[in-house]
């Protein structure tokens, strides 16, 4: 240990003298005040966009899945592509709500009420895409162990199997413990609001929420427990996702590799979506106090460490397609990189392993504009890397005769890009009628909520002089 | 004050006493709870690390009805796939074997998560008696800013050692700065 470790003072979670009353009128104030024009302008463009999803999902169910650019040999295109994007965006705000709540990470109270919003948004726009590209959708019901006319159950020995069970179940967990954190807000919403509706409004979702710490003790210890559940959740769900591909015995996709790889992938891109979505919201809200260039700061160092993991599980794939020595390995990483698709290895390469190390400064890290551009690009790259693993492997496998090239027709493209009209007309009514950011939990983070801060008596201490933050 | 108008005809549900900061509220829960008060609660807008101890709460039970949710996803998860696949419908997958136990545990392990999140969630409900809409509390004006910026501590009615006098001198005695008569 170094001579100099002695006590660091930690800097403070929120900025500025924020008082209990300032922080309740700064989140929840949002609510009650008018609607902005450019919130009206955003949702008319996501209700275009969730539109055209309807209109294509509409399309896809009349014409059956031929309407997309599957072909006989790459059976597997877009619809999983996004599927696995989607939800592994949703990974990072399990990660923030459950995974640094056990860490006792403070600075995840400021992202984590949005963070989970998005994880809930993302699995709705990633389950469309399991759902429908079974092609009759009318027998979806045949998925789940319900008793039918056939007396058969679903096969449990398969992985696309276990995804259903994964999936639905992250989703309501989710669901749950974003709801959980909800409470205390929504009674806060519910004592505040003016009109006699919104109360009643909030008022139900509130259940009567009273603030007694005989409420509180219960409170804490389910969203501990709650945390505790999630955490190994979210990581297999993750994994059963990657199974999808790693059970099978496809080059390329039948490896041990692909768990981990897969978890630290959804976190790396997840993370980017929330910094993207961070950088969006408390500039228009003004939360700048709240969500400091300090979170954006740590949040950017997760996405560099996690990159590095993804850009390590890319070189030892490659050592091990080499070291396995089998043959049909060997040609789908060289054909990865260098066959008909080296131009989508390249771009996931350079977004994902070369396009993070800005990160390695502080200077970049604590940057709005570097970090808004790169985590764009991370998701790109995210997008390129489940791309590259899909399709590459299934191009090009066993028997030369079978080869083919795929394209994704305009109603897999339309589809997509519908899919953002879902996540954002969600997100758009989440920021307008929902408390974006966990007051109580907020409130707990500031250094009068500790009952240590006062003096003997009680009293508010004296007022120490502040060490001016150096820049 | 209106409340205190009606206050005749009215049965008075307790008293509630505001205090002004996290410390002092938890002064005063230690000091009701050696005076021997069994139903009083403090209210405040977040969780105040050390209360439980300040009011002699005993740890909360809700671990226990999480285990006992999560161990019947565990069996009811493992026994579906088990009856559904060797007893129901056997099929030859492959050749595997019906009961094909590590093909199981992922699906075995979803339901248990997923019982064990219902127990957590609505047995948090359960303990905490929510939904429960109406809150004889929510008739004091004041009581609205318990989830934004005050500290109260209700003493009830109902507590063997009640005395709307002698409570509420205990109360201010506790540092309350202001006491109000609650009416059912």
């Amino acid at each position: 240990m170094s001579t100099n470790s002695g006590y660091v003072v930690e800097k403070p979670l929120v900025k500025g003298n924020h008082t209990f009353s300032s922080i309740t009128a700064l989140v929840a104030d949002i609510v009650e005040k008018p609607t902005p024009l450019w919130w009206y302008i955003a949702f008319g463009i996501s209700n275009l966009l969730l539109g055209l999803l309807f209109a294509m999902l509409a399309y896809l169910i009349w014409e059956g899945t031929g309407v997309w650019g599957l072909n006989n040999t790459v059976a597997w295109g877009w619809a999983i592509i996004n599927f696995v994007w989607w939800v592994g965006i949703g990974h990072a705000g399990t990660l923030i709500s459950a995974i640094l709540y056990l860490f006792r990470q403070g600075w995840r109270t400021a992202i984590n009420r949005f963070a989970e919003a998005m994880t809930i948004f993302a699995v709705m726009c990633a389950g469309i895409f399991p759902a429908v590209h079974v092609g009759r959708i009318w027998v979806i019901y045949w998925i789940f162990p319900l008793p039918n006319q056939m007396q058969m159950w679903p096969n449990f020995n398969s992985p696309l199997l276990w995804d259903v069970f994964a999936v639905s179940t992250y989703f309501t967990v989710s669901l749950l413990f974003w709801y959980v954190g909800l409470v205390p807000d929504f009674a806060t919403l519910r004592d505040r609001v003016k009109s006699k509706l919104g109360a009643k409004i909030y008022g139900f979702f509130a259940l009567g929420w009273t603030g007694g710490n005989r409420q509180w003790q219960h409170y804490e210890k389910s969203y501990l427990l709650l945390a505790g559940l999630a955490t190994p959740l979210v990581l297999s769900v993750h994994t059963i996702v990657s199974f999808d591909f790693a059970v099978s015995i496809i080059p390329g996709w039948h490896t041990t590799i692909f768990p981990p790889y897969f978890v630290a992938g959804a976190i790396f891109s997840g993370f980017a979506m929330v910094m993207t979505l961070m950088l969006i919201a408390r500039k228009i809200y003004g939360l700048e106090d709240i969500m400091t260039d300090d979170h954006m700061e740590k949040m950017n160092i997760i996405i560099l460490v996690t990159g590095w993991m993804v850009g390590f599980a890319y070189i030892m794939e490659f050592f091990i397609a080499w070291y396995g020595g089998v043959e049909y390995e060997k040609f789908a990483f060289v054909n990865r990189a260098f066959g008909p698709y080296a131009w989508a290895y390249w771009i996931m390469m350079f977004c994902n392993v070369v396009a993070p190390n800005f990160f390695w400064f502080k200077k970049m890290r604590r940057s709005v504009a570097v970090s808004f551009v790169l985590s764009i690009v991370v998701n790109i790259g995210m997008w390129f890397e489940r791309f590259v693993i899909t399709v590459t492997s299934l191009a090009q496998d066993f028997i030369p005769g079978s080869w083919a090239y795929y394209s994704p027709t305009w109603v897999d493209v339309l589809t997509y890009v519908g899919t953002f009209g879902l996540f954002f007309t969600n997100f758009l009514l989440f920021l307008r009628f929902m408390p974006m950011v966990a007051i109580a939990e907020i409130k707990m983070v500031l250094p009068q909520a500790d009952p240590h801060y006062y003096d003997e008596d009680g009293n508010e201490p004296e007022p120490v002089e502040q060490i001016e933050e150096s820049k | 004050m209106s409340t205190k108008e009606k206050s005749n005809d009215r049965k008075v549900y307790g008293l509630l006493a505001e205090y002004a900061n996290p410390a002092k509220l938890m002064r005063a829960a230690k000091l009701s709870n050696r005076a021997g008060y069994k139903k009083y609660d403090a209210y405040s807008p977040f969780p105040i690390h050390g209360m439980d101890d300040a009011m002699g709460l005993k740890n909360s039970k809700l671990g226990w009805i999480v285990l006992s949710h999560g161990l019947v996803g565990f069996a009811g998860g493992l026994a579906l796939q088990i009856w559904t696949s060797s007893i129901a419908y056997p099929i030859n997958i492959g050749g595997k074997p019906f009961v094909n136990i590590p093909a199981f545990i992922p699906v075995t392990f979803e339901l248990t998560i997923l019982l064990s999140a219902f127990g957590a969630v609505f047995g948090m409900f359960f303990l905490n008696n929510m939904p429960k809409h109406y809150n004889t509390l929510f008739n004091s004006d004041k009581f609205a800013r318990v989830t934004d910026d005050k500290f109260f501590i209700c003493v009830e009615a109902s507590d063997d050692m009640f005395s709307l006098e002698e409570t509420e001198k205990f109360l201010r005695d506790a540092g309350a700065t202001d006491v109000e008569v609650i009416y059912e």
